[in-house]
């Protein structure tokens, strides 16, 4: 039985010019699990992750990693944006973003040296975009920027992998390309978090399911959990989860 | 005074190269933080940093009575921070987004100013003459000390730059990413606008409040027409820069009358337009010459295309066969068939072609390879 917690998030609360985004969110993630965060646009599943990972202020609450704030644990957590949340015309090329996933763990002034373009190197290659490590970033494909963005997460060599929609705009090379290596993170006992969309995948690509929406509807075990009546609480239309399996 | 002239004697004369001194290096620092300014997407910061000093100069005049520069750039400085600050409050604390933000500012801290300047000017007192030239700049009022003022915020701006380096490029990259991986970024973003807002402050002198934020920008907007590399993106500003206020001083000090700041401005703005034009990656005339080859290059895959499917027919590829059976197909022309020939994909042999081994292979991987179109 799964007992540690990797991620503990406490009567959490957060509000965008008095709106309710989450409300009041108790939910504990079991360490070693592959977790999938499913809910309608505008449930306030990316907040969720951002409220996990500190960047946004909650109004109210708390969230653990391992069983203490977000600040003293950075280096067990891993971030993986949305694609679209940054500028891809930046001047820089793909090793370079890779790159930049030691820098958390090099902190604040030291420079990147031979051993981190090592590590980048070895992620770029483990998302198969070796060949492609001294491209400008404008010049890659959605997907080539998403499995750069997973690269850059690998290097922290976390213990939790959060991640913002990373099918999203992806052919279907990626999307199993992204999956098998969740997938062996999984194996190696990690921790992965990820807002998802495409609910008929769930049960295939997830051991665990969190269905949010501004409020917890339910969280646990997709054997458990993923039914008709959750999906039915969260998305407020009928789900047949029967035709979906 | 031609401009020859003004090349030999910018080593010798004091004035002339006090002036060349000091707009060189405030095209320097304007040319390395504007880039950053450039990618964060925060241009119009500049602009409302800018013209928010203009009030500060005023009643800094009018608390010391002096038009002591040093004095009235410490006001346009506390002024223009207080404008900053503003603007960053505005878009944390209200809906309002960060265009109506900066608009707001700049023009309420630039009409205070304005209303202040005119009731400084109708004062009895033969003092305040010319704090009006704070609005376009005046170079020739520059001294040695304020070049040395100039030089020290460049080298403050280098180290800062040098030491936080990594920070900086991972923060105008990803911010968010950057607060996860357990960085102070808002230390990072008051570091980089105290520095932005100081670049601005000693340029005012020189270039005024209303121009200034173009010497930022425009360094920068050409820098990066040439490079995909940040770190030559900002040393390629602050040439571009450098150049725009040695230029810039060279013309004004040997045409009559042309104020410095503006020719600064439109010489920064001339290497703006010859970058958007003319650079190799990502100008315009570039551009259009790739597009017109890729479509002559589709022409001729359609034709290569055609003849491959009549070739392929026969038994021998390099078969002759008549021109006139490509009359039926639009996209011939006696330009089109050498274009083939000068590519060894067909030869010609008067009124017959025939499809080389070369020209077959193409052919056939024509619409297999999506690469074929990016090579």
């Amino acid at each position: 039985m799964k007992e540690k917690i990797a991620i503990k998030v406490d009567d959490l609360t957060v509000a965008y010019n008095f709106k309710p985004v989450l409300w009041d969110i108790d939910l504990s993630v079991p360490e070693g699990v592959l977790m999938a965060i499913v809910g309608p646009n505008g449930a306030g599943k990316s907040t969720l992750i951002k409220a996990m990972l500190d960047i946004i202020k909650p109004i109210a609450g708390s969230v653990e990693i391992f069983g203490k704030p977000y600040k003293k644990q950075y280096k067990e957590v891993a971030y993986v944006p949305q694609k679209g949340s940054v500028d891809w015309d930046f001047p820089t090329t793909a090793l370079d973003v890779v790159m930049m996933g030691t820098y958390g763990s090099l902190g604040w002034i030291k420079r990147p040296g031979r051993q981190q373009k090592k590590e980048a190197l070895e992620a770029l290659e483990k998302v198969g975009m070796l060949e492609f490590r001294s491209r400008q970033i404008s010049q890659l494909s959605g997907g080539q920027q998403q499995r750069i963005f997973l690269a850059r997460a690998l290097v922290q060599k976390a213990s939790i992998y959060i991640m913002d929609e990373p099918f999203q705009g992806v052919d279907a090379t990626t999307e199993k390309a992204i999956i098998n290596i969740l997938k062996e993170l999984r194996k190696e006992g990690k921790t992965v978090v990820v807002v998802h969309h495409d609910l008929q995948t769930v049960p295939e690509y997830f051991d665990w399911v969190t269905f949010l929406n501004v409020k917890k509807i339910a969280t646990g075990s997709v054997k458990d959990i993923f039914n008709d009546d959750n999906l039915t609480k969260t998305y407020g239309i009928n789900y047949k989860v029967s035709v979906l399996q | 005074m031609s401009v020859q002239e003004y090349f030999s004697l910018v080593f010798t004369d004091y004035t002339l190269r006090t002036i060349t001194l000091g707009t060189a290096i405030l095209g320097i620092v304007c040319g390395m933080l504007g880039s950053f300014a450039v990618l964060r997407k925060q241009s119009l910061l500049g602009d409302a940093i800018s013209h928010a000093a203009l009030p500060g100069i005023v009643i800094a005049f009018l608390i010391t009575g002096a038009k002591n520069s040093n004095t009235l750039l410490v006001g346009a400085l506390i002024s223009g921070l207080i404008g900053t600050f503003w603007i960053k409050g505005i878009i944390t604390k209200t809906h309002l987004k960060s265009d109506t933000a900066l608009g707001l500012i700049l023009s309420l801290f630039f009409g205070f100013g304005m209303l202040l300047l005119t009731f400084v000017q109708k004062m009895p007192n033969a003092q305040q003459a010319g704090l009006d030239k704070y609005l376009f700049g005046q170079a020739a009022t520059l001294v040695e000390s304020d070049v040395w003022l100039m030089g020290g915020v460049m080298l403050i701006a280098l180290v800062v730059l040098v030491v936080f380096w990594k920070e900086f490029k991972l923060q105008h990259f990803d911010a968010d990413y950057t607060k996860s991986l357990g960085f102070n970024t808002r230390f990072l973003d008051v570091v980089m606008t105290a520095l932005i807002v100081l670049s601005i402050v000693i340029g005012l002198q020189t270039v005024g409040v209303v121009l200034m934020s173009a010497m930022l920008l425009a360094p920068a907007a050409a820098a990066r027409q040439w490079t995909n590399n940040l770190a030559v993106m900002i040393f390629l500003a602050a040439v571009f820069g450098a150049f725009s206020g040695i230029f810039g001083t060279a013309i004004s000090a040997t045409s009559n009358n042309l104020s410095t700041g503006p020719v600064i401005v439109l010489i920064a703005a001339f290497f703006v337009v010859i970058s958007f034009i003319f650079s190799p990656g990502r100008g315009l005339l570039f551009k259009q010459i790739r597009h017109w080859k890729n479509r002559n290059d589709l022409q001729l895959h359609k034709t290569l295309y055609f003849m491959y499917e009549i070739a392929k027919t026969h038994q021998d590829i390099s078969h002759p066969h008549a021109v006139k059976i490509l009359n039926n197909f639009q996209g011939y022309t006696k330009n089109s068939l050498k274009s083939l020939a000068d590519r060894e994909y067909i030869t010609v042999d008067g009124a017959m072609w025939s499809l080389t081994p070369k020209g077959y292979e193409k052919a056939i991987n024509l619409y297999n390879q999506q690469d074929n179109l990016n090579d």
